[in-house]
């Protein structure tokens, strides 16, 4: 079925014209790694607030309201430039273990990212030092299996 | 220029360069670091530069940021800078006349620029102007995120034309 689909994706006029017009791949992918230098610098920085490791002259709530607004928007441009890459070569990314990995850690991060949002907001945050160790290992697994998607091509 | 290319097939031809290009998983690895540790220049770079700027976390002092932000910066780019070169190693002679590998070195200096005029004409004068950085400093915030912007776009471009 993924196969068909991947097929059906390939062939519609969306797909063609990214796969035509040159400069679209490039573009696209330099936004999704600038998007992906404000997630992981933004991750980072809420991460090392809870560490004590940087940024302790303001709280952890002051961190999280600077920071992770801009994860999620950033996010959000990422799905849109995804998107974009899928479209124009689909089985490269659909049918490739890397990619189907780096989905799974990102709904994982996510939805971390949403309940650590969540608990800021009521004041209930806990476990700093275990929450922040998840939160990197996880966006550093989204990063990690996004380059991996370029090496590790399906056979088609 | 044959001494450059003399020189870039000495580089590939050592152990050191050989070991990469021949290995299955080095190249990909490293690539994999060099790509996240660009991402927290970048990314942390930005949030000076738009605190610069003017547009985020308004309500800190800008010397307060860079005191928190820039060790994190540096530490980024040493790893940014060592992965990067063990890249070229691996295939010095196609880096050395690779047009978009060479805007990149060429946008890094003017990057390295920027900053050190920004760190010897307004940074030391930051204790008076702390809350609202002169044009100077915003023009200099500015630059250093068009700068490091058109440094991912042409890493970016370097995988799409080397060869």
């Amino acid at each position: 079925m993924l196969v068909e689909f991947c097929k059906w994706l390939g062939g519609t006029p969306v797909s063609q014209v990214i796969q035509d017009v040159e400069w679209i791949i490039p573009v696209v992918q330099t936004i999704h790694i600038l998007c992906l230098a404000v997630v992981l610098s933004s991750v980072a920085m809420v991460n090392a607030r809870l560490l004590g490791v940087g940024g302790t002259r303001v709280s952890v709530a002051e961190m999280t309201q600077r920071f992770l607004p801009w994860i999620w928007w950033a996010v959000l441009l990422m799905a849109c430039t995804g998107i974009i890459l899928i479209a124009g070569e689909p089985p490269r990314s659909l049918r490739n273990t890397a990619f189907q990995l780096k989905m799974l850690l990102l709904a994982t991060a996510l939805t971390q990212t949403f309940l650590f949002q969540r608990s800021v907001r009521r004041n209930s945050v806990r476990h700093n030092r275990q929450t922040a160790a998840v939160s990197l290992a996880l966006w550093g697994g989204v990063a990690i299996f996004g380059r991996l998607i370029a090496y590790m091509t399906p056979d088609s | 220029m044959l001494w450059i290319k003399t020189l870039a097939r000495q580089i590939e031809t050592t152990p050191l360069g050989t070991a990469i290009s021949q290995s299955a998983w080095m190249f990909p690895t490293i690539e994999t670091v060099h790509v996240i540790a660009i991402a927290l220049v970048v990314g942390s770079i930005a949030i000076l530069d738009l605190r610069l700027i003017g547009l985020s976390w308004t309500r800190r002092p800008v010397s307060e940021i860079a005191d928190e932000i820039l060790p994190w910066t540096w530490t980024a780019f040493t790893v940014a800078a060592l992965t990067g070169a063990l890249m070229f190693v691996s295939a010095a002679s196609k880096y050395a006349v690779n047009p978009p590998f060479l805007i990149k070195m060429a946008l890094m200096a003017l990057a390295g620029l920027n900053m050190a005029v920004f760190h010897h004409v307004s940074f030391p004068r930051a204790a008076l102007w702390d809350a609202r950085p002169p044009a100077a400093a915003r023009l200099a915030g500015a630059l250093s995120l068009l700068f490091w912007i058109g440094i991912v776009a042409c890493g970016r471009l370097i995988g799409f034309t080397i060869q």
